[in-house]
């Protein structure tokens, strides 16, 4: 992959049905979201992903704080979704929409139980300045290192 | 820079102000060559939140995947 990119793509096959998929993506993220990445003061209570273009991604604390990081582009029922990703380098939610990225998700049915999910995180240089705690937060013994061994982990025991 | 400069439709300084601005930021690095100064984005700025969020991605979808597939009493 190019130096320039400003993408990042993952995929995951997951055995269900696409219809599934789509709606514990969207309805059920606080299912599966990994619960320390959220921006709150307070800790995470809880998840909303409201089922509509137009609508928002929000987490709700349990002091009862909410923190609004994405905006629902598009709501397209079993076959894709596409949210803004309204945090800055500092993590912090990001007011100026022209520097937010976006994220895609596309769903595509390989069989009645069966479902490839591809996303695509994009326009990341619209993030501007603060690399310096992105580049720390990645350096660290938690890093990608640890990540992917954890996922490859994850992998061979499904 | 100069190329920049010819394709925007802003004066030459206020592309090396812009220029300068991306650099101190850490999103471009420059060289000089001979009298040309060239301009790349900077694989370590942009790299350094691909590197966070390919990590990041990955573990989010292992976790949905294993959400998926527990079973349907989590979502209506």
């Amino acid at each position: 992959m190019p130096a320039t990119d400003t993408s990042v793509r993952a995929s995951i096959v997951v055995d269900a049905p696409i219809e599934r998929a789509f709606a514990v993506f969207t309805d059920g993220i606080e299912t599966w979201w990994p619960p320390e990445h959220h921006i709150l003061q307070a800790d995470l209570a809880g998840m909303t992903f409201e089922p509509r273009a137009g609508g928002q991604v929000y987490d709700r604390g349990v002091d009862g704080s909410e923190c609004r990081w994405a905006r629902v582009l598009a709501y397209e029922p079993p076959d894709r979704v596409v949210f803004s990703w309204d945090i800055n380098t500092q993590w912090e939610v990001e007011t100026d929409r022209d520097k937010t990225s976006e994220v895609e998700v596309r769903f595509v049915s390989e069989g009645t139980d069966r479902t490839r999910v591809e996303l695509e995180h994009r326009k990341l240089d619209r993030h501007g300045d603060g690399w310096e705690q992105v580049r720390g937060a990645v350096g660290s013994d938690d890093g990608w290192a640890v990540g992917l061994r954890r996922f490859a982990a994850a992998a061979r025991a499904t | 820079m100069g190329e920049l400069a010819r394709e925007l439709p802003v004066s030459r300084p206020a592309v090396s102000q812009h220029l300068k601005v991306l650099k101190d930021a850490g999103l471009v690095i420059d060289r000089r060559a001979g009298s040309r100064r060239i301009y790349q984005l900077d694989p370590q700025g942009v790299g350094a939140l691909r590197a966070y969020l390919d990590r990041f991605w990955s573990q989010a979808l292992t976790a949905f995947k294993a959400a998926v597939e527990q079973g349907d009493e989590e979502v209506s």
